[in-house]
């Protein structure tokens, strides 16, 4: 998700870099009336664990495929929104420089859409809140993977925002934002899973190391236990239901490309006449399950509703088969490689 | 090889660049900072079409590699990591501006091969990634992170992130090679696995977590016996003619073909 120059103009390189220093100033003083001095070489140290955790590949089940992990869940989940920060920007500072990981002027930008939201909406307005009353292991596990999730989908979001103001590109705003959002879907699924599975570990070897953590923690260790496997399952079908319940606000106003069509060509629909538009119509309407994402011939919210899960669930079941697909090739690579 | 044994070599590499006698590894840090910052700016911040103009500012590159004795292989690998996206961003714009700018060729009533404003945008996104990702090589093969981050406590950048960034930097080597004493060990003992299997997710790297979290208390206690007092002593470096010449001149030209040159290409 690392932004390059080439991608942002001066104006939003600014503004971003704006942003992220008055982030940047609010944890400087609050990590200087913490008065703790052990923490900056902690911070360093831990920068440089993350820095190179990022290259380690973790198998990602089922897919034959790997991920790494990214790190500003993790941080702030050991040393706080405010060090967590201030720590992720060095390491984005170091990875500009040594391995031209995002670059100079997009360093505002980088830090803005990967430290901002990992640090200060995962530790603050997930992380936090959900350990106040102590922690557990699966209130662990779904901070993790509801953190990673909803701060990478942020993430990406903004990528897409700034590239598409500082109009270097002429890909439509949906077109952008329908291809960058399911792949960091998929990527901060695993890296919430990756950072759940550490932090429960810290938690059962070294509570005390967790920030956040309330006073009530031991108390709350002692809460019947729930496996990595069933919170996963009760996490995937919260994320069904959400997709469900969340498709029933689709906003019924056209999209940003129908809404040019419709100024240009006063309709949102372009007709075509011909015999071969006639055929693709035909087998375009034949094979389409849901079209205008309901049912056919139905107006009900319902219908609207089950498109979401179905979406959802075709875009697992598409990923799923790629994956495979992708392993049986490799494989298959690999073994002629070898013969 | 691993990618931890590559990045590690990368690094290596970079520190002996750093380390070399270089009349551009003697200047000052805060001038070859400030002058690689101000190319990147100008560079994109040309319109979409000045592929003209764009062409020209390669020459800040060109100087950095030849005179500065650089490998332009070593320079355009680093691309790897950025270009995906960037191609990405780039390459649809053949496809959805197709307005004609100009032809190539044609004589005798044809018209010669259209070249569409697209090309010319996708052409102009890929020289900006190209030139921003060589001059950051050109500073950083120059320049050690000890001198930038000399230069960072100038411009007034907070000492806790200065600090942040030395210590990552310089531990960054021993957590890589743990890294990659931890892959081969577990790759011995699970071959032909591609990365580490989800059950040891947690302790793998949990292990290693706790260990460095120990380790921090032993650097924290070793930098308080050789006098740290919460800021690293740096030597303050000497300002030369040259120091202040040298970035100005190229400044002086990234502007004349900017504001100046531009109008007539």
């Amino acid at each position: 998700m690392h932004m390059a120059d080439a991608l942002v103009a001066p104006a939003v390189a600014g503004t971003m870099y704006v942003l992220s220093t008055g982030a940047a100033t609010v944890s400087v003083k609050k990590v200087r009336e913490e008065n703790d001095p052990k923490k900056i070489p902690v911070m360093g140290v831990m920068g440089a664990f993350v820095f190179a955790t990022q290259m380690l590949n973790f198998t990602i089940p089922g897919t034959g495929s790997s991920g790494h992990l990214c790190g500003g869940m993790m941080l702030s989940a050991m040393l706080g929104p405010y060090a967590g920060f201030l720590t992720m920007i060095g390491v984005l500072l170091v990875q500009c420089l040594l391995f031209a990981d995002g670059g100079l002027l997009a360093l505002g930008c980088n830090i803005w859409n990967m430290a901002f939201y990992g640090c200060f909406i995962g530790a603050l307005l997930i992380w936090r809140p959900m350990m106040k009353k102590g922690a557990s292991r699966v209130k662990i596990i779904a901070a993790s993977i509801i953190g990673c999730v909803l701060t990478l989908q942020m993430g990406a979001f903004s990528v897409t925002l700034e590239t598409l103001i500082s109009g270097i590109t002429e890909l439509p705003f949906s077109v952008f934002v329908a291809t960058m959002q399911p792949i960091h879907l998929a990527i901060g699924f695993v890296e919430g899973l990756i950072t759940a599975a550490v932090l429960v570990f810290v938690y059962e070897a070294r509570p005390e190391l967790l920030w956040g953590i309330g006073e009530s923690e031991t108390v709350a260790r002692k809460e019947a236990k729930l496996s990595l496997k069933n919170t996963i399952v009760v996490i995937a079908v919260l994320a069904a239901l959400a997709g469900g319940i969340v498709s029933l606000f689709a906003s019924a106003f056209p999209d940003g490309l129908e809404w040019s069509m419709e100024q240009v060509a006063g309709t949102a629909e372009l007709e075509a006449e011909g015999g071969a538009y006639a055929v693709a119509e035909g087998i375009q309407e034949a094979t389409s399950l849901l079209p205008d994402y309901a049912f056919k011939n139905s107006e009900s919210a319902i219908g609207t509703s089950f498109s979401g899960i179905v979406g959802a669930l075709v875009v697992v079941a598409i990923l799923v088969g790629a994956c495979y697909a992708f392993r049986f090739f490799k494989s298959k690579k690999s073994g002629v490689t070898a013969a | 090889m691993s990618k931890i044994e590559k990045n590690i070599r990368e690094l290596n590499k970079l520190q002996n660049l750093q380390q070399r006698s270089h009349w551009m590894n003697d200047l000052h840090p805060l001038g070859k900072l400030l002058l690689s910052v101000i190319y990147i700016f100008i560079t994109v911040s040309f319109g979409k079409y000045s592929l003209a103009p764009l062409i020209i500012m390669a020459i800040y590159p060109i100087f950095g590699f030849i005179i500065g004795e650089l490998s332009i292989k070593e320079g355009l690998y680093r691309m790897r990591l950025i270009l995906p996206l960037v191609v990405f961003v780039g390459i649809f714009n053949p496809f959805f501006d197709r307005q004609v700018m100009f032809y190539i060729g044609g004589s005798g009533g044809q018209t010669g091969i259209p070249v569409t404003e697209g090309i010319i945008s996708m052409v102009t996104l890929m020289l900006k990634g190209f030139y921003s990702v060589l001059s950051a090589y050109i500073l950083i093969a120059t320049t050690s992170i000890d001198d930038i981050c000399y230069a960072l406590r100038i411009l007034h950048v907070p000492k806790q992130i200065v600090i942040v960034i030395m210590l990552i930097y310089r531990y960054f080597g021993v957590m890589a090679a743990e890294a990659d004493r931890i892959t081969t060990a577990y790759k011995l003992r699970a071959p032909k696995q591609n990365g580490i299997h989800y059950k040891a997710w947690g302790t793998l790297v949990g292990q290693w977590l706790l260990r460095s979290m120990d380790r921090a208390e032993d650097v924290y206690e070793s930098m308080l016996l050789r006098g740290f007092k919460g800021d690293f002593i740096m030597k303050k470096q000497k300002t030369r003619p040259i120091d202040i010449i040298y970035p100005l001149i190229w400044t002086i030209a990234f502007i004349v073909i900017r504001h100046v040159l531009i109008r007539f290409l």
